[in-house]
This record gives C-alpha cells, sequence and structure tokens, in this order.
C-alpha cells in the first residue's frame, strides 16, 4: 500500500497545468479528487512519474446555469452536486446519480471532472452524461475545444483528451418542457460499484416518447448507450410491452463481464430491470409525477 | 507444552472427547429469569448493573490511543514483505542481490536464513506446523516468501520489488472435497502423504442412527458456511526491539494473548522466559484473528535479534485479507429428524473442514472442530452424532474462532436452519416449533446428547419477549396480505445457544497452558487502586466492566481503580481474551480476588474497631459491626490502615490475586427476530428490522453490553448478506481488499432493537456469563432464515450464506418469476 517514488506539482493556473502535461507528457497524471487515482498508485498498479495536483487552481469548482445549459466545473465536488439546489430542482438524473456515487467519504473529495476523465465504465457519470448528451471542454496548449460526450470515451481507462489536454467543464444540456430524467443503480452495498445502472432523459408528449437517450453503468469494457433500448421507446406509447421491449434490448446490446458482482446471465437480467425502472421513474417525472 | 503431534493421525472419539462433563456443576434447582438489572450499588461507586460510560473511551474517541503503529523507537528499522504470487509453487531461486545493493536497505531475510537457526517453521495453536518462510515451496497465495529490512518503510517496499524470486508452479487444491481424494499432496514434508488432518467424531452413532430408523420426518441438507475474514480495523503489526547490552527483547505486537505468545517464543526461539516482554498496546479489534502467531510476527522479531535494533512491521489491509487465518470455511451435511407430533429426536452431520495449508485453529487442544458439538443448539432431542474431517487445502492457514467461541457459529447456523426448515416442512409456524422443542427451564443444568451441560436457560421466555417486541402475529398477517399481493417478505428466527468461558483445566487448553484466567488487586494506601489481568482487552470495554465487578466487591469506586492488562512483566500471566471468555474467567477472578482483600479487610476492620470478625457485617463499601452500623470502617479506611495501622502478626497491604479456574463453561442465549423484504426483480434483500433479545446471565454493564450487541449484530449481517473469502481455481484471492471483501456499514446496517433477559449462571461468582459474540452467532441464521421464508412458498427451501442479490435472483428465476 505504499506508492512508488514519484515527482509532485500544484500548479496555480490551468495554463500553468496545461504547460505542465506538455513538459512530461504521458508519464505525467492529474489528480483531482484522487479517489480513483491513489488507490491504482498505492496498489502500484499506477505509476506516473509526475503527480500534476489540480487542486490548488481556483475557479474550477462551480455549478451554474447559462445559455441553455448546466456548467459544472471540472473540480466540482460531488458531493457539491449532491447538495446543489439546482441539481434537484431541475435536472433528476444528475441528482439520482449524486446520491449513490461511491459514499459519503468519498463524494466529499471525489469530482466530476475525475469521475468522467478516468473513463471508468463503472463509474457512474459516464452513463449519466452519456444520457443527457453532454459536452464536455478541454483546454490545451491551442485554446479550448468542445468534445462531444458520445465521442469521448475511447476504451476502458482511455479518454479523447490528448496528453496535453486538461478536461475543465461539463455542459448538460437544460431539459426542455415534458421531459424526465432517471438513474436507477443497483449495488452490493455503499461505495461499491453498480451491479448495473441505467441513466435514461426523455422526453413525453402525452404518454408518447419523443426523445430518449440511455447510458448504461458497469455492463460494458467502454462506457455505452443503449441504443436499442432507445429506439424501443421512440415514437411509442409506453406500455408495459414497450417497457419490457427496451428492457430486453438493454439487456441484449449490453456486454458485462463476470465477476464477484455477478454473472453474465445475472446482469443481463439486471440490466432489462432496472433500466425498465429508471425508464419508467423518468417518465412518471417527464409526466409531472 | 504438550510434545506436537502429527495431525495427519486420526483422532477418534474415545481419546479426543471423553466425557469430561458428568461431574455436576453449579445448582440443580431451577434459576430464575428476571428483567430487572441487578443494581446494589449506589451511582458513585458504580458497581455491576450501571450504565457507565466506558473510561477508556476519552483516550479513544481523541485519537489519544497508542497501537502499534504509533510506536517509534529510536534507531528504528521497517521490514516488508515479499510475497508469493502463487497459491502452490516450488521455489526455485530467490535472488536478493539487487535489493540488497539498494541504499538503506539492511537485510533480505529468507527462509535458508531462518533454517540456519532452526526458525524456518513453527507450531501452530493446534500443534500442527506451518512454514514461517518457506525454503522448499510455497502453499498458499500470498504467503510469506522474503523478508526485507530497510531504512524506512518507502525504502523497504520498494525493495521488495527488487527481489526475484523464481516458481515454478505445481497443481492448486482449492476444493477440499478434492483434496480428500489425494492426488496434489499440499503438505509434502509430512510422513503420511496425505491431505487429510484429523477425523473426529462425538455423540452415539447407534442411538442417532434407530431415532432416525423410526422417525416420521427426516430434512437433510448441505450447506457451507463461507470462509470470512475478521477484518478488524487496525490490521497486524509488531516493534520487536532487542536490546543486546541486556539481552532483553521487548515485542510490542497487535496480540490477543500475551502471556501465551510469550511462552510460545520462548520454547521456539530459546531466549529465556524472563528476557522475553510481550507488550500489547491498544488494539483496534481482534476478533480471533490476533490469537495466532503469524510469519509476519516471528521474522519481525528474529531481524531484531539479529540486528540488534527495533524493527516494525505494519501489515497492510491486503495482505492482512489475504494472508491472516480465516474463520468458517465448514462444509456440512445435515439431517434432522422428528417424531410424528413435530417433537425433534434426532440429529446428524457430516462435516468438512477446510483448514487451508495447516491447522492453525486457535482452539482447545482437545477439541479438533471446536465446540461444534453443542450443534443440538437450543433443542431437547434424543441423540446426535457428529462425524468431521478436516483437510489440507491450497490456502491461508487457520481458521480462527471468529467473534465465537470455536466454531458454534458454524453450529449455530447448521440447526437454527435446520430446525427452521423442518417447521416449514412440517407446515407449523417457527416460532410454535421452537416453543415446542426448547429445553423447558427446569431441565436446566441441561444434558446434552453430545456431552455438555447446560448451566442455566430460559428459551421460552426470551423468545417470547422477542415476539414481544417485534409485534410477530401482526408481522405474520402483514406477510399473508403482501404475499396474497405478489410481494416477497420474510420472518426469521434463530434461538441459539452460545458456549463460552473457555475453560475448565480438566478439559480445556492451548498448547498445553490450561484455560484459566487471572486477576491481581492492589489498594493503594489512599484507597485507589490498580487490577491487572490475564486477559487483554480488543475494544470490549475491560477497563470499565472489570473495575464495576471489583467496585462491586469492595465498594471502592469504579473510577478509583486503574485496570491494566497486556504487558507480561506485570499482568498475572493468562490466556487473553477471545471466544468471550474474559468475563467468565478473568471477571471471575476479579471477584474472587476481590473477596480475598474483603476477607483481609475485615480482620483489619475488626482490629481497627475492637471487635471480633464475627461480629462484623458487610454493607457495599464497609465493614460495620452488627446491629451498631454507625462503627464501621470503609473499605478506604481499611486501605489506609493496612499499611499504617495493621494488627501485629499481620503481613502489610492490601492485595490478592487469583488464578480462576472455571468449573463449567457459560451458556448464553437468546432469541433473534429478523424481517426481510426482498425485491424480486433484483434479487436484493433488505433488513426491515432487527429485535435481539439476549441472555447473559447478569450484567456488569448495560450499556457496554448493547454495545457488544450492536456490534456483534452488525458482523452477523456480514457473513449472512456480504462477506466471503473468494479464491479462483488457480487459488488466488479475490477478496483482497475492501472494495470486494464486502464489509456492510450503516447504510446496510438497520436499527437493531435490543432487549435482554436475565437468567444467571449458577456456577459464576457474579452470575454472569460471556456475552460479545453471541450476537455474531445468533444473528446469521436470523437472516438467511427470513429470507427463505420470503421464499418458501415458491419452492424454495435453503440458500447458503452470504445471501448476495445474484443467488437470490437465481432462486425466483428458478421459480419462475421474472421480476
Amino acid at each position: 500500500m505504499i506508492p512508488g517514488e514519484f515527482d509532485y506539482h500544484s500548479p496555480r493556473t490551468l495554463q500553468e497545468a496545461v504547460g505542465l502535461l506538455q513538459q512530461h507528457g504521458d508519464g505525467a497524471k492529474i489528480v483531482a479528487g484522487g479517489q480513483s487515482l491513489i488507490p491504482a498508485m498505492r496498489f502500484r498498479l499506477a505509476l506516473p512519474e509526475v503527480l500534476i495536483d489540480i487542486n490548488t487552481i481556483d475557479g474550477l469548482e462551480y455549478i451554474r446555469e447559462d445559455d441553455g445549459h448546466l456548467m459544472i466545473g471540472a473540480l466540482t465536488r460531488e458531493s457539491d452536486l449532491e447538495e446543489s439546489a439546482l441539481v434537484q430542482q431541475k435536472y433528476h438524473l444528475l441528482a439520482d446519480a449524486a446520491r449513490v456515487i461511491a459514499d459519503p467519504v468519498v463524494r466529499n473529495r471525489a469530482t466530476v471532472g475525475g469521475n468522467l476523465a478516468h473513463a471508468d465504465p463503472a463509474n457512474d457519470h459516464p452513463a449519466v452524461m452519456l444520457a443527457y448528451n453532454a459536452e464536455l471542454i478541454a483546454l490545451g496548449p491551442h485554446g479550448t475545444r468542445a468534445i462531444p460526450i458520445d465521442d469521448f470515451f475511447v476504451d476502458l481507462f482511455e479518454n479523447a483528451l490528448a496528453d496535453n489536454e486538461i478536461l475543465t467543464e461539463i455542459r448538460i444540456p437544460t431539459p426542455g418542457p415534458g421531459s424526465g430524467g432517471a438513474y436507477y443503480k443497483v449495488e452490493r452495498k455503499v461505495g461499491d460499484y453498480a451491479i448495473s445502472a441505467t441513466a435514461v432523459q426523455l422526453t413525453m408528449n402525452g404518454n408518447t416518447c419523443t426523445a430518449a437517450r440511455i447510458g448504461l453503468t458497469n455492463v460494458s469494457a467502454v462506457p455505452m448507450r443503449a441504443t436499442g433500448a432507445e429506439q424501443a421507446l421512440i415514437g411509442k406509447p409506453i406500455t408495459n410491452e414497450v417497457l419490457e421491449a427496451a428492457g430486453q434490448a438493454a439487456a441484449t446490446e449490453c456486454d458485462p463481464s463476470p465477476d464477484l458482482r455477478g454473472s453474465v446471465a445475472y446482469k443481463r437480467d439486471l440490466t432489462r430491470v432496472v433500466t425498465k425502472r429508471a425508464i419508467r421513474q423518468a417518465v412518471e417525472r417527464a409526466q409531472g409525477g | 507444552m504438550t510434545t506436537f503431534h502429527d495431525p495427519t493421525k486420526p483422532k477418534h472419539v474415545a481419546d479426543r472427547f471423553e466425557n469430561k462433563h458428568a461431574a455436576p456443576v453449579g445448582s440443580s434447582a431451577v434459576v430464575a429469569t428476571t428483567e430487572e438489572v441487578r443494581v446494589t450499588t449506589p451511582p458513585e461507586i458504580c458497581g455491576m448493573g450501571h450504565r457507565m460510560k466506558r473510561k477508556e473511551d476519552p483516550r479513544f474517541i481523541q485519537g489519544k490511543g497508542r497501537y502499534i503503529d504509533d510506536i517509534k523507537l529510536p534507531g528504528m528499522l521497517y521490514m516488508d514483505i515479499v510475497r508469493s504470487p502463487y497459491a502452490h509453487a516450488k521455489i526455485l531461486n530467490i535472488d536478493t542481490s539487487a535489493a540488497l545493493a539498494m541504499p538503506g536497505v539492511l537485510a533480505v531475510i529468507t527462509g535458508k536464513d531462518l533454517a540456519a537457526h532452526g526458525l524456518h517453521w513453527m507450531p501452530t495453536l493446534m500443534s500442527d506446523t506451518q512454514m514461517v518462510l518457506p525454503t522448499e515451496k510455497v502453499v498458499y497465495y500470498a504467503q510469506e516468501v522474503a523478508c526485507v529490512i530497510a531504512t524506512s518503510r518507502y525504502i523497504a517496499a520498494d525493495a521488495v520489488e527488487q527481489v526475484v524470486v523464481d516458481y515454478e508452479p505445481l497443481d492448486v487444491v482449492v476444493d477440499p472435497y478434492k483434496a480428500l481424494d489425494d492426488e496434489v499432496i499440499i503438505r509434502d514434508d509430512k510422513e503420511l502423504k496425505t491431505n487429510r488432518i484429523w477425523h473426529w467424531e462425538v455423540g452415539d452413532q447407534a442411538a442417532t442412527d434407530a431415532v432416525f430408523a423410526n422417525a416420521a420426518h427426516v430434512v437433510k441438507q448441505y450447506m457451507h458456511i463461507p470462509r470470512i475474514h475478521v477484518a478488524s480495523i487496525e490490521t497486524c503489526g509488531m516493534v520487536a526491539n532487542y536490546n543486546p547490552a541486556t539481552g532483553k527483547m521487548q515485542l510490542y505486537m497487535t496480540t490477543q494473548a500475551p502471556h501465551a505468545i510469550r511462552t510460545v517464543f520462548a520454547l521456539v526461539s530459546g531466549l529465556p522466559e524472563h528476557k522475553i516482554q510481550v507488550i500489547s498496546p491498544d488494539i483496534g479489534g481482534g476478533f480471533g484473528g490476533k490469537v495466532p502467531v503469524y510469519p509476519g510476527y516471528v521474522v519481525c522479531a528474529v531481524a531484531s535479534l539479529l540486528i540488534g535494533k527495533p524493527v516494525k512491521w505494519i501489515e497492510d489491509r491486503s495482505e492482512n485479507l489475504q494472508a491472516d487465518s480465516f474463520a468458517r470455511d465448514y462444509h456440512l451435511e445435515a439431517e434432522l429428524a422428528a417424531d410424528a407430533d413435530g417433537k425433534i429426536v434426532g440429529l446428524r452431520v457430516n462435516g468438512l473442514a477446510d483448514h487451508g495449508c495447516a491447522d492453525a485453529a486457535a482452539n482447545p487442544s482437545k477439541f479438533p472442530a471446536g465446540l461444534f458439538s453443542i450443534c443440538t443448539g437450543s433443542y431437547d432431542l434424543q441423540a446426535a452424532h457428529v462425524n468431521f474431517d478436516a483437510v489440507y487445502t491450497n490456502k491461508p492457514p487457520g481458521g480462527v474462532a471468529y467473534r465465537c467461541s470455536f466454531r458454534v457459529t458454524e453450529a449455530v447456523q447448521m440447526i437454527e436452519r435446520m430446525a427452521d426448515m423442518m417447521a416449514h416442512d412440517l407446515n407449523i409456524d417457527p416460532a410454535e416449533f421452537r416453543m415446542k422443542n426448547f429445553i423447558k427451564q427446569d431441565a436446566f443444568p441441561y444434558k446434552s446428547p453430545t456431552g455438555w451441560e447446560y448451566d442455566s436457560g430460559n428459551y421460552h421466555a426470551a423468545l417470547r419477549k422477542a415476539m414481544d417486541m417485534i409485534g410477530y402475529e401482526d408481522l405474520r398477517r402483514e406477510q399473508a396480505e403482501k404475499r396474497a399481493r405478489g410481494e416477497l417478505m420474510g420472518i426469521g428466527i434463530s434461538s441459539f445457544t452460545e458456549v463460552v468461558g473457555a475453560g475448565p483445566s480438566r478439559d480445556y487448553d492451548i498448547l498445553g497452558i490450561k484455560m484459566f484466567d487471572s486477576a491481581e488487586i492492589r489498594i493503594h494506601p489512599t484507597g485507589k487502586a490498580i487490577a491487572r489481568f490475564g486477559t487483554k482487552s480488543q475494544g470490549q470495554g475491560h477497563e470499565t466492566t472489570y473495575a464495576q465487578i471489583i467496585a462491586e466487591e469492595l465498594g471502592l469506586p469504579a473510577n478509583d481503580i486503574e485496570v491494566e492488562e497486556g504487558d507480561t512483566d506485570t499482568a498475572p500471566y493468562g490466556l487473553g481474551t477471545y471466544a468471550s471468555r474474559s468475563t467468565p474467567t478473568a471477571g471471575a477472578a476479579a471477584a474472587m480476588a476481590a473477596r480475598k482483600i474483603k476477607a483481609k479487610a475485615k480482620k483489619i476492620a475488626a482490629h481497627l474497631l475492637e471487635v471480633n470478625e464475627d461480629d462484623l457485617e458487610w454493607d457495599v463499601n464497609k465493614w460495620q459491626v452488627k446491629g451498631s452500623p454507625e462503627q464501621a470502617k470503609t473499605i478506604q479506611e481499611i486501605a489506609f490502615a493496612a499499611y499504617t495501622n495493621h494488627p501485629q502478626g499481620m503481613e502489610a497491604g492490601l492485595e490478592a490475586t487469583d488464578y480462576y479456574d472455571p468449573p463449567n463453561l457459560t451458556f448464553p442465549f437468546g432469541s433473534y427476530i429478523c424481517v426481510v423484504d426482498v425485491d424480486s426483480g433484483t434479487g436484493e434483500v433488505k433488513v426491515r428490522r432487527f429485535v435481539a433479545v439476549d441472555d447473559c446471565g447478569n450484567i456488569i454493564n448495560p450499556l457496554v453490553v448493547e454495545g457488544q450487541i450492536h456490534g456483534g449484530l452488525t458482523m452477523g449481517l456480514a457473513p449472512a448478506l456480504f462477506e466471503e473469502i473468494v479464491y479462483d481455481e488457480n487459488g488466488q484471492c479475490l477478496t483482497g481488499t475492501l472494495a470486494d471483501y464486502l464489509l456492510p456499514t450503516a447504510v446496510e446496517s438497520p436499527k437493531w432493537e435490543t432487549g435482554h433477559t436475565i437468567t444467571p449462571s449458577p456456577h459464576h461468582p457474579i452470575g454472569a456469563k460471556g456475552v460479545g459474540e453471541s450476537p455474531t452467532v445468533g444473528a446469521p441464521p436470523a437472516i438467511a432464515n427470513a429470507v427463505v421464508d420470503a421464499l418458501w412458498h415458491l419452492g424454495v427451501r435453503h440458500i447458503d450464506i452470504p445471501i448476495t442479490p445474484e443467488k437470490v435472483w437465481q432462486a425466483l428465476r428458478d421459480a419462475g418469476v421474472t421480476e
């Protein structure tokens, strides 16, 4: 439980952090909340030569609405998300997720940006942001760029950021009228990763679903959208048969690995169940329930 | 010290377990049950029964405890351990040169280095043998292979990576049933080439067969009581401090049994026992896992001896979870027989114990399967027979008595599941079934078919109280309504009997050392006192409860009594704290030593008051003249006189020591009722309510008892729903972190609702029984029974613990429930 040797920097500005990334290349790692990286270093699974601690950079922790988007600073702690009145009122999917990420002690340190940048399909934010169709803002030596969430997750623990880029902000489109969202997670105990979880953001016109995006947690090697489940909903009235079809589509398109949380058969069937429950909840919320 | 027997030789019932409980002990009169906690002293004295806040807690909650890792000595070196990545492999070569070349590395110790001193093997507490460091092969994953000594912890950790070990993998035996085939021999160091460790039987086979032959109903079930870990908050560690100038070896170590450890170290190392001082400082939880000696302790001590400097070793969490002794891991095939009236008549159990690579259990030496034979539980049945084998597998050695009195948890899980299954099969309410089958109050002291003599009990009262507290009949109505709507709700009962306080010296020893325990009380001239014990608290609250026992006996305020344990240079010899033995043994010794002091105090009082001893009577805290209570001497006045004005011819001072050899074990019991809701879509189980009624005889401190029960219930919830040490087919441990080995938190724990009945032990000086382990023993079957009760109407008869969401999901889907 003792990490290997590394150099440590604590830049004061984003520009300084980007400069350090430039300088050290892929031997450098950014540490934000440290809730994934530090354990990996203590097990010597991660052996960064250089650690760039961005906790000393001001202005990266915020939650605000602007220009039809919810803007979340990359260094925003999960606990701030959990306690945000704005999130609770208008972003139900995000509020659901914020309550079940890891445990309260971890949430005090863990950051939204770190959760996403780690690109771990077991983390909760990837599925949530996929369902929201979020945009991620990255800063590099040549300025900022926006990365659509659908392009962000490249492989297991691998994201679309260049070695010299840093994630600075997450932008979620403000849900329009008639829309609703929900996150339904089954975990073995508090603090555990999901056995399976589903994030749903949809729009209803009466009892007909007009738009839907669905993200799945911890049932694939790369964070994934359940596009088959989305298609099972869009343009249809929400009946028990449609719910079941969407659940079964998610169960079919996910690709879980067996582990101590369960077998492939269990995880697939659980994905069916949690997808149906998340959809049902999202529909209720969309319909003002 | 006993000679080490060869554990591969079968042990038969005749020479292992003769009936040693024939002599009646205690009173044959029925012991009355009450609910009111007995209090005889005023609050300023705080004797037994007071809800005194724990005296040790101010230092703990201020972060002022002193644990192993808080100990820093000048010039201290650090040890870290190279561990095996294989569960079974030949060691071809160990190259230490790169590690030794690193600045700050002083030594790398291998099995060959230890072999030069004859220290590469050590005895286990069950007189088996275990490698300290291997010379030929490794036999479990994460086994200690070499130890690095360096000037800092960081250098030591870096150097571990530089030790190059060449292994040749061997076939691995993970399944204990496959171990029986002897195709791969794990302990080829032994003369007999077999994986079988011992065979053990208890009870009357012929009588049991006869009862089964005539039984109207028989239920049969295989179950696995899974391998689990104590997972104490503090891992193991040591600071060994050998002083070459004085020849004295100080061993600060996380041990629950410092005195026995000193003796074992002396015998194994050859150091004279008076030159070994074992100091067990504050301990962050032991639960049985800090009874054994682990290889790290031995190498740390050897390193200090060889280098002549203090050496610290602190295990990390993964080392602790992967390599320290496990608990449980019994495979049981049980059969329960009942007559046509639904009366249980017989029990048959075939067991297989998976001990890993060595029998390193911490049982009393005559009991290879511990006290498992208490397995007839709270029921009055005619005959029972238990047949057990133990085998070696490629897993860490064990198994320890994790918060239970030597395998009682396994026994209780089995009998409570079987009783519930029989009740359901006969369509009798499980509470009614238990009431019908309990040992009756007037049958105590009760002789069990496997040879135990239960000291006292009132099982009907405890269950009735639990049923009243939880509203049992209403819950059954609610369950019926919910079931009609397709909702799954279950109610589970566990009415357990524990057996604690090992134990009477005629039967109980560890490595030949009898299992008495001790107290030494010294009253200072100003009426304050220090009391020392052979036990060692790891969170049990001894500093408070022992003081209250002495306060009760002598009338000294509990706050005026300093309680000290854990330093073998100062404390009287004892076997330590585990198996809920502290109150039954050392607690009794405290009362007996106090009574010796009281007797001497009487003589001094008679001298001071110029009356005959016979004219004096005791009143709370003073000796007074019968009929004229204004003529009295308080214990404080007497203490002062003991040093300033004692009678001519009497020794000065006021102190006493007692080594208490209990006449019998104590048998605490209780009834727990659990309500669960089961999610038919996900398989999740939620414990909605849990009522625990415990009877531990007279209560020393209700607050401490409740605290023990809350902790123990949580540790009972853990294996029921969460915990299991899992190995893959290569013997790799898959649960080596707390992300994989699931400890329940406050979130998973229900609100524990506790209650008590009081049925004193007739033979214990203060009528008390052990309690710390009852809830860990009693809780798992209540939860398991509740889950099965929720699913019984679907055709589910049994689910092995831990009852994970997937197991429930599988049972539901097998029953055709899809959501």
